[in-house]
């Protein structure tokens, strides 16, 4: 079991406040992530639920227990720091095997779990020398091998993947997806990168300045999201917002409008303008269109190739059942 | 070209020359005590004896044979190592404290632990040997003189044990409490390996203050707890100074210090310049 429940909770550094009142729960298996702009308590969060914070008040209930005043040694969760934190003076083995020896489990149960999770990790190679002689995949690997040979009732990545390469980090998400698939374990994954929450999570929950400003599963705040901010965040490239006589139109103070969702064509279309820095993919086509007369700058992303370059003149139609209403609150219509 | 290279030899030269008068300078004292720790009392004053002279054990058997050295350097092992000892007992976890959970004090309390140096340690001399000799009754003592030299060093061992403490990146303790440790567990297992350096270097260095301390030690003991420096000051005869015998009990005291400290410098210099190098 690994159901977490915040209620009301509460976190001030002196004078300021950093998560006000807040409300969440975390079922049983879940993969939840925390997304938001940096500075937006994320982590703050994570660590209080960890322990290694305080709440300033509230409580947070694991399987219905009350753990607020319980220390994070005792909380039974296991964390994975994006600086990995492994002990340098230990080997990978020792790395491993630490839990379980402050748990006081057998050396036999002990080497056997670390077997078993060096090779899941592909770690067996590596396993007699220091964090100072690995990659940052392989170190991230051994810290992720140290959380799961506890059994922990839930996981916590506080972006674990921020220090490591684009490439590694793509591999590093898929396995940590796959970890979730076969372990079934709650896990709570903190990040700012929305595309690491669209591809891992099962719950998205968007924070701004320590507020809840949703939480939906990723297609759900992509579908409707419930004001600008979610709108802005969640989707890349980000939504497109046109203010002025064309929102009027449709009786609402801004509209948002996905990339994806406006078609293109070289002859005729709703809107016109001219390509600003056209991006041939391959796959796809990003547009940056000047002069609408909507905005600074549309991006539309087409899929395929398409044969419009910088200067040529293109034209538009936005999928009217795709077009997001807000109002002057930023709230959606 | 060429005159660049030429100069900056020439800068070498004198920048070398310059380190081995000053060195030599700093030396000297030292050579000096060596040597006439080998002359008869009378030879030691003479100067056309500065550098050839008879040698002589006279000095050292005299010592060890009428001036109990053996006890008096008991003694300055006993304080110094309990001493040190026992200011890394309390140092430890005082600097793991301030070092890993800090407030909003915490600046202020390493502070006020660094004033206590300030105060003029005269200061306090009546009161110290007022009360431990007609109340507390532990004048010239081991315990009193061990008490004494931790206390007067525990602000510098805190100071230096917080320095290196806090070049233990934080998630790392942080780590091991998720890991499931116990605060004990923590010190044990992860700060004292990381710091190992770092605590070596202290422990050294304060073993060297207590040797060495001579202020406390001297006004403190009279015969029961006197440590070398109490024997250097001993033989400081009404009569004059005897400086051979003086000067062997002088290189008797700091022999051991300086054959230790050779023995660790690599440690003494990697501690001292800990962290001002990144």
């Amino acid at each position: 079991m690994g159901r977490i429940q915040l209620k009301n909770v509460t976190k001030t550094f002196g004078e300021t406040q950093v998560i006000p009142p807040l409300d969440l729960t975390i079922e049983d298996g879940e993969f939840a992530v925390f997304v938001g702009p940096s500075g937006c308590g994320k982590s703050t969060l994570l660590r209080m639920i960890a322990g290694l914070e305080d709440c300033t008040s509230g409580d947070i209930l694991i399987d219905d227990a009350v753990v607020t005043e319980v220390p994070p040694s005792k909380r039974g969760l296991a964390m994975v720091f994006q600086t990995y934190a492994l002990y340098p003076h230990m080997t990978v083995r020792k790395n491993i095997a630490f839990p379980m020896r402050m748990a006081g489990i057998s050396e036999a149960e002990q080497n056997t779990k670390i077997e078993a999770a060096a090779k899941a990790l592909n770690l067996t190679d590596y396993l007699d020398r220091k964090p100072g002689q690995l990659s940052g995949g392989q170190r991230q690997r051994v810290a992720i091998g140290r959380a799961i040979v506890r059994d922990p009732t839930a996981f916590l990545f506080d972006e674990p993947l921020s220090n490591l390469d684009a490439a590694l980090r793509v591999g590093m998400r898929l396995e940590i997806s796959e970890m979730h698939n076969r372990l079934q374990t709650t896990m709570i994954y903190v990040t700012h990168d929305q595309v690491e929450a669209m591809t891992m999570a099962d719950k998205i929950v968007v924070l701004r300045a320590g507020n809840i400003e949703q939480v939906g599963s990723p297609l759900e705040l992509y579908r409707n999201p419930r004001n600008m901010f979610v709108a802005g965040f969640i989707g890349s490239p980000k939504m497109n917002f046109i203010e002025g006589e064309e929102a009027s139109k449709h009786g609402a103070a801004t509209l948002g409008v996905r990339p994806e969702h406006i078609e293109v064509s070289g002859t005729d279309g709703v809107w016109t303008g001219t390509v600003g820095v056209a991006e041939h993919l391959g796959s796809d086509t990003f547009f940056h269109i000047h002069g609408t007369g909507l905005a600074d700058t549309l991006t539309v992303r087409a899929p395929g190739e398409i044969e419009l370059h910088h200067g040529d003149t293109i034209h538009l139609t936005p999928r009217e059942d795709r077009i997001h209403k807000f109002g002057a609150d930023g709230l959606r219509l | 070209m060429a005159i660049v290279a030429h100069s900056s030899r020439a800068g070498r030269i004198s920048r070398t020359t310059l380190a081995w008068l000053v060195a030599l300078l700093f030396f000297f004292p030292i050579f000096w005590m060596v040597l006439t720790s080998f002359k008869t009392d009378a030879d030691a004053v003479k100067p056309e004896f500065l550098f050839f002279f008879t040698p002589t054990l006279e000095n050292y058997t005299n010592m060890t044979e009428n001036y109990d050295y053996w006890r008096f350097a008991t003694n300055s092992v006993i304080t110094s190592v309990f001493a040190t000892a026992f200011t890394l007992f309390v140092g430890i976890p005082a600097a793991y404290a301030m070092a890993f959970n800090p407030s909003r004090h915490t600046k202020d309390v390493l502070m006020w632990m660094l004033s206590t140096k300030m105060l003029p340690a005269a200061a306090v001399l009546y009161p110290m040997t007022f009360l431990t000799k007609n109340f507390l009754g532990i004048f010239d003592t081991h315990f009193l003189l061990i008490l004494v030299l931790s206390l007067i060093n525990l602000p510098i061992a805190i100071w230096m044990l917080f320095t290196y403490f806090k070049e233990i990146p934080k998630e790392i303790i942080e780590a091991a409490q998720m890991d499931g440790v116990t605060t004990w567990g923590e010190v044990k297992e992860i700060l004292i390996p990381l710091a190992w350096g770092g605590i070596a270097s202290t422990a050294l260095l304060i073993f060297i203050f207590c040797w060495n301390e001579a202020y406390w030690t001297v006004r403190l003991t009279t015969t029961d707890a006197a440590t070398l420096s109490k024997l250097i000051e001993g033989n400081r005869a009404p009569e004059g100074l005897f400086f051979g015998r003086l000067s062997a009990v002088s290189a008797a005291a700091v022999g051991p210090i300086i054959v230790l400290g050779w023995f660790c410098q690599k440690q003494l210099v990697q501690g001292l310049t800990f962290g001002a190098v990144k």
